[in-house]
């Protein structure tokens, strides 16, 4: 009787629990699921960071990272991935707000300042193998070439996938399906630059501190 | 039944609806973590080549900015917060963030490990060479 009289006390909304009311809407299914796939992209990084942090001294007598790394172009590149990170936080908004200009510019901001540094990446790479540091030389420069040549690739194929997205939102509009995938977009994009946070300390920072 | 009794997608900031998000109050949120970030990555490559700093200290405070800049991006960036509709996007970073430091700390730990116990010595190779 006592129970059946707290029962009727209790508002009946504060007992629904998250599992009674369906699921979720499909943004948030979509964005955790990617946030997962983001973090296991990170794991994977994390294998490829631990590689480097064992093989960073075993340059078997080849060019060593305080020879090889330019600071001076790190800080451009991080310079220019931040503020790329940046526009495309600007886009998500425009987006939100559903304003084509705004996230048209803030797609063009994102995509030049990531395109520049990929440029800048790739100039320096080539540097390098033009002075004989390629990637068979030691298990230094392998580990290098791996850990920072994986982070170029993803945001080569971030830079395509942005294309992608401003071809499908100028032919269909912010369509609900278009607008997951950008908002995907910038998850990634963001998640690229909390990466290259740890490549440019441990890479360029840390290795070549005397 | 409000909306908010599920937890946020990731990227969105909680308690307000995305279709709610006020365009300045975003942008504000966006250029404070900018404004971090950039302040942070001038310390790290400043500590990186002053010599005011203890040399042998040096390595510490990088990792200690490094980890501080990706905390900033986290949130002001990806909007990831303590709140209590951010829950599952943090139980799902904490289980990520366990997993990278056994990766890391395991692999460092060993191969430091095997390093150390496994290069051969002088007086053994003395040894294997006599006969």
């Amino acid at each position: 009787m006592n129970i059946a009289v707290d029962m009727d006390a209790v508002d009946q909304g504060e007992l629904l629990s998250a599992s009674e009311m369906g699921p979720a809407p499909k943004r948030i299914v979509a964005g955790y699921g990617f946030w997962i796939f983001l973090l296991s992209d990170i794991v994977m990084f994390s294998a490829l960071f631990a590689s480097y942090a064992v093989l960073a001294k075993a340059t078997a007598g080849g060019p060593t990272s305080a020879q090889l790394f330019d600071q001076r172009n790190a800080a451009i590149e991080t310079a220019f991935l931040l503020l790329s990170s940046y526009s495309c936080g600007l886009m998500s908004l425009a987006a939100n707000s559903r304003q084509y200009i705004g996230v048209f510019l803030g797609a063009l901001a994102t995509f030049l300042l990531g395109a520049a540094f990929l440029g800048l990446e790739l100039r320096e790479f080539h540097g390098m193998i033009a002075l004989g540091a390629v990637p068979q030389r030691s298990a230094f420069l392998s580990a290098f070439f791996t850990l920072v040549g994986c982070h170029g690739l993803h945001v080569a194929l971030g830079l395509g996938w942005l294309v992608l997205m401003m071809l499908q939102l100028s032919t269909r509009g912010f369509h609900p399906v278009v607008t997951r995938r950008l908002f995907c977009f910038s998850l990634f994009w963001h998640a690229l630059d909390i990466v290259w946070v740890l490549i440019f300390t441990i890479v360029y920072l840390m290795g070549v501190l005397p | 039944m409000s909306e908010t009794r599920w937890d946020v997608a990731p990227g969105d900031r909680p308690a307000v609806p995305a279709s709610e998000q006020t365009a300045s109050s975003g942008l504000l949120v966006y250029t404070i973590g900018l404004l971090l970030a950039v302040i942070l990555t001038i310390t790290s490559f400043w500590v990186a080549n002053t010599s005011m700093i203890w040399a042998p200290g040096v390595t510490a405070g990088l990792a200690v900015l490094a980890i501080a800049q990706m905390g900033v991006h986290l949130v002001f960036f990806l909007h990831i917060t303590t709140g209590p509709d951010s829950t599952n996007n943090v139980l799902a970073l904490a289980f990520g963030v366990l997993i990278a430091f056994l990766v890391l700390a395991g692999s460092l730990v060993i191969m430091a490990n095997l390093n150390t116990n496994m290069m051969p010595h002088p007086e053994l190779m003395n040894l294997q060479m006599q006969r």
